[in-house]
């Protein structure tokens, strides 16, 4: 337990009408500013975007896997469904903002002006699916792999 | 000042008070802070120690917060449990069960810790069940019962469920004594010649936590009531009260309080197993229930034993030792050094201490006043330590600070007197509100206390609450003892009849505290990993509902072709994998109530429609901003109608 000095000494003082000079509390923390590379590709553990290499079968096979128990529920191709369609997500998206949207879904849809906009359009937020990094590289195999031929 | 002291556990009030009594100037703010800056815990911070406070006539266990006072938890444990549904739906049902079927209810006491090199380590909870003699283990990470075992030839599972200083066994002890042989009717009246006592020796597997009943030790019939392992010196030993030498079977409140002293049971748990070991006693036919949960497939596998091992003591030389003790004593408490052991007689004058390395040195010479049932009864004087002297009106429970101090409740008179273990002196004693049991210092009754705050377990609030007709809830008290003074903290209601509570330092538990059940690792036989494979299968007259949860429908949300006659099992599967995303199930006319799952679990749901028409069934747990829409439609038909299954979701 922390001692309480501050919250419980505004707290007395705004009892007795003092004027606090900071209201922050433990549950408001202030904005973040995102850098960059953040906007673009997003906030969470994967913080490069490098050239991606040919479509690797195997690796789509994993991602198709974990898509089938952990995404469809809410993701179908084509389709709005509780969530966005996904089939071209990787035309719209870089493939570091799909894996950052996987791994750290609370803080995309909270801090990220892409994500916020999504939460707002789709009302459910995303869950982190308990996805590893290489589950997450392995997803964005198979939407690679599903995306239209150009 | 008592009052006042009532009011400050909340910051909020303490507001409020400053507010009434005027804004104060710097010296009158150190002097209002005390007991509320001890015990707040800031939103967003975490208390610093969990509690564990038995539920009594709940059956539950609850878990709070010290020094908060905070209520985290009811865990279900003997009882059914609407609100989660434990103990309806089906898997969970069998947990209950027992040779005298399946029992919705129990009376539960004494939780204790499991314990490493005498310390809790945070991997179990044990807690006995009273009325139908049961031990239940809960798992500390996932905070769920995991294990319930039935005690055969006991009537009160009272003196339970106190683990070694390495968790080699936990004990079951007899409140009352009963024939032995199974469902034998005598009359009441030959309790001398034909009732026994039972004290349940329980082997834990070290790596699982699994439950086995090793054997059990006859004893003569009076009434065990607590008990406890001995420590560091002490810790090949056992010891347990007994009230009832007079082995009265009526008027007990009369006639089990005409002797002057009952005795301390001490037992030899090494040498008795040895014995067992060697082949010594034998195997008599016993009828009792086993039921273990399995993480790997969620079900739960009872099992009926029909053999038990017993030992007796005239067989087992060296097992077993009476040691006198005033005067129908409660708790029997070990000292953090293993050497102390202190009884709290009930009607007695004093609190009693004995000394182990006495008791040792008793046996060797043989300073015995004769004997019960081939038990060599040791003489009073060649155990005692010291008598505490003024401690109060019905000393109970002690437990210890690691600081050289004593901490005994004291019903009757309804305070806490601390007392030395040098001088065997009351060197301080303050007010419990009102009618106090069991105490609790977190770590107390292990080597190495956390010596900073104290808990009563009282047994009425009276008038310290808000009054909420006839039946208050039970009050616990939390006190500083951190300095020569006991000083009260806060006053919080807690749930049911909390009878022993355990302590634990939170970083203990709190890092192991699982988030999820992983879908990868869900070997229930009726899950589903993915909505796809949602699906309805009729077998006869039964019919399987294979349904996913996720935020915010149900897989399949449309159920028609069940007809009047059919039975309908829903194996539901939370298909979330995020921290506390529950889902709920509950259907129009169910009798056995709903379903809580949490993010990865499967549970069956049992349902045997008695009506035609539409039922409706909807999430029970508000899920997301489109909980309401989670929702869906069964069609029930007429017996022999032809509606086939049908079931889907949207368009899928």
């Amino acid at each position: 337990m922390k001692r309480p000095t501050l919250p419980l000494l505004i707290l007395l003082i705004a009892a007795c009408g003092g004027q606090p000079e900071t209201q922050q509390t433990t549950s408001q923390k202030p904005a973040i500013d995102l850098t960059p590379f953040q906007l673009e590709h997003g906030i969470g553990p994967v913080t490069s975007n490098p050239e991606l290499p040919p479509i690797s079968p195997e690796l789509v096979a994993k991602g198709a896997a974990i898509f089938e128990m952990k995404c469809v529920s809410c993701h179908v191709m084509d389709e709005r469904f509780v969530g966005p369609d996904l089939r071209d997500v990787t035309e719209r998206r870089s493939a570091a903002f799909i894996q950052n949207m996987i791994l750290n879904p609370s803080d995309m849809i909270r801090k990220h002006p892409e994500g916020k906009k999504l939460l707002a359009d789709f009302m459910t937020p995303m869950p982190y699916q308990n996805v590893t990094e290489e589950d997450a590289r392995a997803l964005l195999e198979y939407l690679r792999s599903v995306a239209p031929k150009p | 000042m008592k009052r006042l002291h009532l009011f400050i556990g909340s910051a909020a009030l303490l507001g409020l008070v400053l507010f009434m009594s005027g804004c104060p100037s710097s010296g009158n703010l150190l002097d209002t802070r005390d007991a509320a800056m001890k015990t707040y815990v800031a939103p967003g911070e975490h208390d610093e120690f969990y509690a564990f406070m038995s539920g009594g006539y709940s059956g539950q266990v609850s878990v709070f917060g010290i020094p908060s006072g905070r209520l985290f938890k009811v865990i279900p444990v003997f009882s059914q449990d609407p609100e989660s549904g434990y103990g309806y739906y089906e898997e969970s049902k069998a947990l209950l069960n027992t040779s005298y079927g399946f029992i919705p209810w129990d009376d539960s006491h004494h939780p204790h810790l499991s314990q490493t090199d005498g310390m809790a380590d945070g991997r179990w909870l044990f807690i006995n069940g009273n009325n139908t003699p049961r031990i239940a283990r809960i798992d500390l990470k996932s905070f769920k019962t995991v294990e319930i075992l039935e005690l055969p030839n006991t009537g009160g599972n009272h003196g339970s469920s106190f683990v070694t200083q390495n968790t080699e066994y936990v004990i079951g002890a007899t409140r009352f004594s009963i024939p032995y042989e199974i469902d034998r009717e005598v009359p009441i009246s030959s309790y001398k010649d034909n009732f026994k006592g039972a004290l349940t020796f329980i082997k834990v597997d070290p790596k699982t936590g699994n439950m086995t009943l090793d054997f059990q030790l006859v004893v003569p019939p009076y009434n065990y009531d607590l008990a406890r392992a001995g420590k560091g010196k002490s810790a090949d030993w056992y010891f347990f009260t007994t009230y009832n030498t007079e082995q009265a079977h009526t008027l007990l409140e009369i006639n089990s309080s005409r002797n002057d002293r009952d005795y301390i049971a001490a037992v030899n748990w090494v040498k008795a197993a040895e014995y067992v070991r060697q082949g010594k006693g034998r195997r008599v036919p016993a009828n009792y229930h086993h039921n273990t949960y399995d993480p790997a497939t969620s079900l739960v596998n009872s099992k009926i034993q029909k053999d038990v091992w017993i030992l007796e003591p005239k067989d087992a030389p060296g097992v077993m030792y009476f040691l006198p003790t005033p005067k129908s004593p409660h708790g029997v408490d070990v000292d953090p050094s293993g050497e102390l052991l202190v009884a709290g007689g009930k009607l007695a004058t004093v609190i009693p201490v004995h000394s182990f390395s006495k008791m040792l040195t008793a046996i060797e010479n043989k300073e015995f006043d004769g004997e019960m049932n081939g038990i060599p009864i040791i003489k009073y004087e060649s155990t005692m330590i010291g008598e505490v002297e003024n401690p109060g009106l019905g000393p109970l429970h002690t437990e210890f600070d690691g600081k050289g101090f004593a901490y005994t409740s004291v019903y009757i008179s309804s305070e806490v007197v601390k007392w030395s273990l040098e001088t065997f002196k009351v060197v301080d004693r303050i007010d419990a509100y009102y009618s106090i049991g069991h105490l609790m210092i977190p770590g107390g009754d292990t080597r190495r206390p956390f010596g900073k705050y104290m808990i009563a377990l009282n047994k009425t609030p009276k008038d310290r609450y808000l009054p909420v007709g006839p039946k208050q809830n039970h009050p616990a008290q939390l006190y500083d003892i951190s300095g020569d003074k006991m000083q009260l903290l806060l006053d919080f209601p807690t749930i049911g009849e909390p009878h022993y509570a355990q302590g634990i330092r939170a970083d203990l538990i709190a890092p192991n505290s699982m988030k999820i059940y992983p879908l990868e690792t869900n070997g229930h036989p009726h899950a589903i990993k993915s909505v796809n494979e949602s699906r309805v299968v009729r077998e006869g007259n039964i019919v399987r509902v294979y349904m996913g949860m996720i935020r915010s429908n149900f897989r399949p949300d449309n159920i028609e072709g069940i007809r009047l006659g059919d039975t309908v099992y829903f194996h539901i599967t939370n298909l979330e994998q995020e921290w506390d995303v529950l889902h709920g199930f509950a259907i129009k006319g169910a009798t056995n109530g709903e379903v809580l799952l949490s993010p990865g679990q499967t549970k069956t749901f049992k349902w045997e429609p008695t009506r035609t028409g539409i039922f409706p069934f909807y999430c029970t747990a508000f899920c997301s901003a489109l909980h309401q829409e989670m929702q869906g439609y069964v069609r029930v038909s007429p017996r022999g109608s032809n509606t086939p299954i049908t079931f889907g979701t949207g368009t899928r």
